[in-house]
């Protein structure tokens, strides 16, 4: 029971930062229909620039948490600007095509300032430990579910409660009836990109100050895992991204602690093929007819 | 006409590109050829490129050791001339560097590449050439110095023990000087390194009567291995042996202390390197042992002297890279000189008859297989610093 109850943190708190990387996959996907394989990349541009803070400025963890997520947002909308507008009319394998390209141009610029080895964060947060009968919790692991909660919450007031969020929304639903009425297209979705880089690298932070190891090709298996999560909780809902990732989270810590830790990321991706096969809306994705 | 134009120009480039792409492939880096009266020795190793740091530590070595002899009036009165090409840590790369060492600049024998796989691309070239290669690093078991029906390669040498050595000496150590009975092992499924050594490692622990408790897996890459510990710490046992790098390795040790799991680890030359520190941080690494080549607490005056050199040299201590290279450019100017002459077949049967070496990484004699007898150092660590150094001899 104990191990069961220790598991459920662990996966809770892996689940978080899958969630939290899946939620930029799915508002991209809901306005502009593209699968963002660079997003990973965002996220791992977000650690390093965490990294760079911290250790160069010795800036403590809220400021370097919202540095690197402006950051990130200046870098979504970059990419947006100059990767994805100009082929906005173009067909969406090209996009697709393209968002791989950022990713790999991403990765190496990386790899090319910084190394391929591993860095390790200085010490953000304490590493103290709380323990409830046998169950042990991290004061990190709480900080990560925290900052997800927070942000999420401040997501969902965002897209729901505001103006530029019914923007979204509208663009999202019917983008050439939303121009007609007025609302500004490409702004909204810079916008977006922004709001999901910045969530990403909100991610990348978190990971960096609890794993404590970054390196240029950490956003590759954690971007096809949140996007698993995407697709899980039906991709274009902004619900159905946290609680995907929290079960993708959760699925992974039980297949490699009651299973086979060989067998986990495979379990992920037959996951993956199973929703494709059975549900490919998603939990609580809209049942949608393709318009042709 | 405006695509046309776009069209010969980026010929162009093309063109260029190659051009100037073969002028830099020449670029051997032989800098110090006084005439023709010296012995050329090439060096194939990773300067750049994704195991760059390997290559870079191994040449540092390589270089001081060539240096010294020079400055001591050389091989037989004749000065080492080193031709350095860089590989890009890429095996095709390294077959052409070294066709190009035998063929283009003659040299009498080639030191490097530095991992087990860059090595093994090119032995046919070195076995075509009748050149003898020399690795310090290549701990691979199968294909480095022997094929996989086990006969030996007639111009392929290593100074370094090999895996198996590396996972049985691990086992004995866990039973007889940690009183193991009971072993997890958590092994880098990505690497023939890493499977190498857990075979190794629970076929000897299970000779010895041990028992391996669970045995689980992970990738290169892997951050979390919360899940994976979490599953075995209910269950009993005294010994964690993880066959792997420090990337992951570190990330293990510092998620297994944080969940109160306090047995020793253990671990292979995979564990060698400052940044396992960064990553575990010093409380964590405590009760940690690995198998290594060299020991910097080690109180023989030849490794005593060779640390004061090299901080004097480079100004940084050295690792078990830098030493193994020192030792292979030694070894290396040792056999030229027993064979007297420069014919690569007379250098190939001196560095065969190699018996009682005495390098930093230990005394050593050329086995039939061409591979050193030579002990191992089992390091302990204590709040993440070298604490002890236990040699064991083979057997």
């Amino acid at each position: 029971m104990d191990q069961l109850l220790q598991q459920i943190v662990n996966g809770i708190s892996l689940g978080s930062i899958y969630a939290l990387i899946a939620l930029g996959y799915t508002m991209v996907y809901g306005i502009i229909k593209l699968i963002n394989f660079a997003h990973g990349d965002v996220y791992m541009v977000g650690a390093y620039v965490g990294f760079f803070v911290t250790t160069y400025t010795g800036l403590g963890f809220i400021p370097a948490l919202i540095i690197s997520m402006a950051a990130c947002a200046v870098l979504g909308m970059t990419i947006e600007k100059v990767a994805y507008k100009p082929l906005r009319n173009s067909s969406r394998i090209a996009v697709l095509i393209t968002a791989i390209g950022v990713s790999l141009l991403l990765e190496y610029i990386m790899m090319y300032f910084v190394g391929a080895k591993v860095k390790s964060y200085p010490n953000l947060l304490s590493g103290n430990v709380f323990k409830i009968g046998k169950i042990i919790i991290k004061t990190q692991q709480i900080y990560i579910v925290l900052t997800a909660l927070v942000l999420m919450v401040i997501l969902q007031y965002v897209v729901n409660k505001t103006k530029v969020g019914k923007a979204m929304r509208a663009v999202s639903a019917d983008k050439d009836a939303a121009q007609l009425m007025g609302i500004k297209v490409d702004s909204t979705i810079s916008f977006t990109f922004a709001i999901g880089s910045a969530l990403a690298g909100a991610g990348g932070v978190l990971v960096g100050v609890y794993y404590n190891s970054i390196d240029p090709l950490m956003g590759m298996m954690p971007g096809l895992k949140a996007f698993v999560a995407a697709v899980f909780g039906g991709i274009g809902s902004i619900p159905g991204a946290m609680i995907g990732g929290l079960s993708i989270g959760m699925l992974e810590t039980l297949v490699s602690g009651y299973g086979n830790s060989m067998y986990r990321d495979a379990a992920v991706f037959a996951f993956l093929i199973l929703i494709l096969i059975l549900k490919p809306s998603g939990l609580l994705g809209k049942n949608t007819k393709e318009k042709v | 006409m405006k695509k046309k134009m776009f069209l010969s120009l980026l010929s162009l480039v093309l063109i260029m590109g190659l051009l100037v792409g073969c002028g830099n492939g020449g670029g051997a880096d032989n800098s110090n050829n006084k005439g023709e009266d010296g012995i050329k020795v090439g060096i194939n190793y990773e300067l750049t490129g994704g195991v760059a740091s390997y290559g870079q530590s191994s040449v540092d070595g390589i270089m001081m050791a060539f240096d010294e002899i020079n400055a001591a009036g050389g091989i037989n009165g004749k000065q080492i001339i080193p031709v350095k090409i860089d590989n890009k840590s890429e095996s095709a790369e390294a077959t052409s560097v070294a066709t190009k060492l035998m063929t283009q600049e003659g040299v009498v024998l080639a030191l490097g590449p530095a991992t087990s796989g860059n090595f093994m691309a090119i032995v046919p070239v070195a076995q075509q050439n009748k050149t003898p290669i020399l690795s310090s690093s290549s701990t691979a078991d199968v294909g480095v110095t022997t094929d996989k029906e086990g006969k030996v390669y007639d111009y392929a040498f290593r100074l370094c023990f090999n895996d198996s050595f590396q996972g049985v000496t691990m086992a004995n150590f866990a039973l007889n000087n940690l009183d193991a009975k009971k072993a997890v092992i958590i092994k880098d499924t990505s690497s023939d390194y890493g499977k190498g050594l857990a075979e190794n490692f629970k076929a000897t622990f299970e000779n010895a009567g041990g028992q391996i408790v669970a045995e689980e897996g992970y990738v290169k890459n892997d951050k979390d291995f919360n899940a994976v510990l979490t599953g075995i710490k209910g269950k009993d046992f005294d010994v964690i042996f993880i066959p792997g790098y420090y990337e992951e390795a570190g990330l293990i040790i510092k998620q297994a202390r944080d969940l109160e799991m306090d047995v020793p680890i253990l671990g292979a030359d995979g564990f060698d390197a400052p940044e396992l520190l960064d990553l575990a941080g010093e409380e964590a690494l405590n009760n940690v042992y690995y198998s290594n080549h060299y020991s910097s607490l080690d109180e023989d005056p030849l490794v005593k002297d060779f640390i004061a050199k090299y901080n004097e040299k480079y100004n940084t201590e050295p690792n078990a890279f830098n030493a193994l290279g020192y030792d292979l450019g030694r070894w290396a100017a040792d056999a030229i000189k027993r064979a007297g002459s420069e014919d690569t077949a007379a250098i190939t049967k001196a560095l065969a008859e190699t018996k009682g070496f005495e390098g930093v990484t230990g005394t050593f004699d050329m086995d039939e297989n061409h591979n050193p007898v030579k002990s191992i150092v089992v390091i302990g660590l204590e709040n993440g610093v070298q604490a002890t150094s236990v040699k064991v001899d083979p057997k």
